[in-house]
């Protein structure tokens, strides 16, 4: 009985999440005059476009694993010190979350660009100044900095759960301790690394802020493609596909993620 | 010994890469001189001019409405939704609570072109209206995702007692079920601000005529390259959110005294806020 009060949300879900959805959907299906095609989705397979996507999913792969490398010993760290220091180190790693994501962009471009303070260093120490703004590098170095919180939690997580005894008995069986990490404590802490390569991957992705910002327009992502779509072109109907496509490629590989998350521990697959 | 000294200089290092950009930004938000690299001494005129600049004090009084009304709204919506989700059978759980996690998991960008779609198709002035729709439809699953591990934590009975002890179902909501749930309404309606206060990508696309938040503000001042201004606004900011991260975090630890462990996890899972996995435990 108590049931009934979903429903005034379960109208807002339809209206404002599933309805929106339908009419990107649709948009994406019909051509201008509103017959249906699938000219949209063709005109995504041009070259042109599937570069675009291709520099998109290698910049967010590198990301991923840079952040992966830099994130996983932090996280081990971490997990390791004893509580109280754990804790804040731990909030010093939400802090930046919480800190506008168009700010914290931002902040590079006063330590890139061509006034900025790297340059005035290398200036100072007689070296010569260096282009860091407005090309794929600062891309990355964006993407690491705002995402590498999402690694390190979730794996921090993982590894802060750990069953201790499962090392001490795999020391007692006289692993060392590269074995041990190989063969214990990475499997083991698997379902961390995959929510956080998820959780790096997929907003890597799909963002505009960052090639905007500090690619300076000339590296256009996915991201923009569909930002462009939508705010200069005014072509709903291409733009409705690439979000489609985007849309699409995010859920299935949240879905093979967590199945794949699933059967590591044994469980039955939710979707 | 060695090891623990690279341990130190290793996490070192990752706070420096964490923390110095931000650090730049304040310190030459301080900055007399406009080109940035040089230190020209300190002032507090980049401050004064952020006050008079018009575009900016609109832009926070709408970010600031903006989140103060999202967050009630979806904190209302969001709260009886997850008592009304946790008596749903289990079909009809598993549809609502998967249908849920679309805007969470969904790009920010989908998300924000979807909505703008719905509202020019059906003749709505792209402007303060829409933005707020918008904030509340982004903001409500995270509530939902807050209130209703607080209602499975929940003995059952307690409801039940109350109403075989007379009380009408309402009367046994507000006085049994709506204590024991409060603090997981309260970190919802904390969430819903941070996010609405913070967003970017959604706003963008569904604000016009003139209504613009802080990033919006922001990102069209960065597109023209550095601004000093910039550095003052997001001294501001960073100080807000830092304040009001300390008293969430202040929250949960005094409620993870209560219920150590559990918590933690949840506390995460709600932080990570750009198109995050929640864990599996959340899920039904």
């Amino acid at each position: 009985m108590k049931s009934r009060m979903a429903y005034p949300y379960i109208v807002w879900l339809s209206m404002f999440i599933v309805l929106p959805l339908l009419l990107i959907l649709y948009y994406g299906l019909t051509a201008v005059d509103g017959s249906f095609t699938l000219d949209n989705f063709q005109r995504f397979i041009d070259p042109i476009y599937l570069r675009v996507l291709w520099r998109s999913v290698e910049l967010a792969l590198l990301s991923t694993a840079i952040c992966l490398v830099l994130g996983y010993p932090m996280a081990m760290i971490i997990a390791k010190t004893e509580i109280k220091r754990r804790n804040l180190m731990v909030l010093l790693f939400i802090l930046p979350m919480w800190m506008n994501f168009l700010l914290r962009t931002y902040a590079w471009m006063t330590l890139l660009g061509r006034n900025g303070v790297i340059n005035n260093i290398l200036g100072w120490a007689g070296l010569p100044e260096l282009n860091l703004l407005y090309n794929a590098s600062a891309v990355v170095l964006g993407m690491v900095y705002n995402f590498l919180p999402f690694m390190v939690l979730p794996i921090y997580t993982v590894l802060s759960k750990m069953d201790q005894s499962y090392i001490e008995a795999a020391k007692d069986l006289g692993a060392n301790n590269r074995k041990v990490f190989w063969k214990v404590i990475f499997p083991l802490s698997l379902p961390g690394v995959i929510s956080g390569v998820t959780m790096v991957f997929m907003p890597a992705v799909s963002t505009f802020v960052i090639p905007r910002l500090l690619g300076g327009g000339q590296l256009m992502l996915i991201g923009n493609l569909v930002e462009q779509q939508f705010s200069y072109v005014g072509d709903w109907n291409f733009g409705s596909a690439i979000s489609i496509v985007m849309m699409l490629f995010i859920l299935i590989s949240m879905a093979l993620m967590t199945r794949f998350d699933k059967e590591q521990q044994g469980g039955v697959g939710l979707w | 010994m060695v090891k623990k000294w690279i341990e130190r200089s290793y996490s070192g290092l990752i706070f420096v890469f964490l923390y110095a950009p931000i650090l730049v930004l304040i310190i030459f938000s301080f900055n007399e001189s406009r080109t940035r690299g040089n230190w020209g001494g300190f002032t507090l005129h980049w401050y004064a001019d952020l006050f008079r600049d018009r575009q900016i004090l609109s832009a926070f009084y709408y970010t600031l409405s903006i989140g103060v009304i999202s967050a009630v709204v979806s904190t209302i919506v969001g709260t009886f939704a997850a008592v009304g989700i946790y008596n749903m059978r289990y079909l009809g759980q598993k549809t609502i609570l998967n249908l849920n996690y679309l805007p969470v998991l969904n790009p920010d960008i989908v998300t924000g072109v979807a909505l703008m779609t719905l509202f020019i198709f059906f003749n709505f002035r792209l402007g303060f209206l829409t933005l707020l729709l918008a904030h509340i439809t982004f903001c409500i699953p995270y509530v939902i995702l807050a209130v209703l591990p607080k209602l499975r934590q929940l003995d059952k009975n307690l409801a039940e007692a109350a109403m075989d002890l007379g009380a009408k179902p309402f009367y046994a909501f507000r006085k049994v079920v709506l204590p024991e749930i409060t603090p997981g309404i309260i970190t919802g309606a904390l969430i819903a601000f941070t996010l609405s206060i913070d967003d970017f990508v959604i706003s963008f696309f569904t604000t016009g005529s003139g209504v613009t938040n802080i990033s919006i503000t922001v990102f069209s001042m960065a597109r023209r390259g550095v601004n000093p201004m910039i550095n003052a606004l997001s001294t501001i900011m960073f100080t807000t959110v830092l304040l009001l991260l300390l008293w969430i975090n202040y929250r949960t630890n005094k409620e993870k005294e209560e219920d150590e462990d559990e918590k933690e996890l949840q506390m995460y899972n709600v932080l990570g806020t750009a198109g995050d996995t929640l864990s599996d435990d959340d899920r039904v």
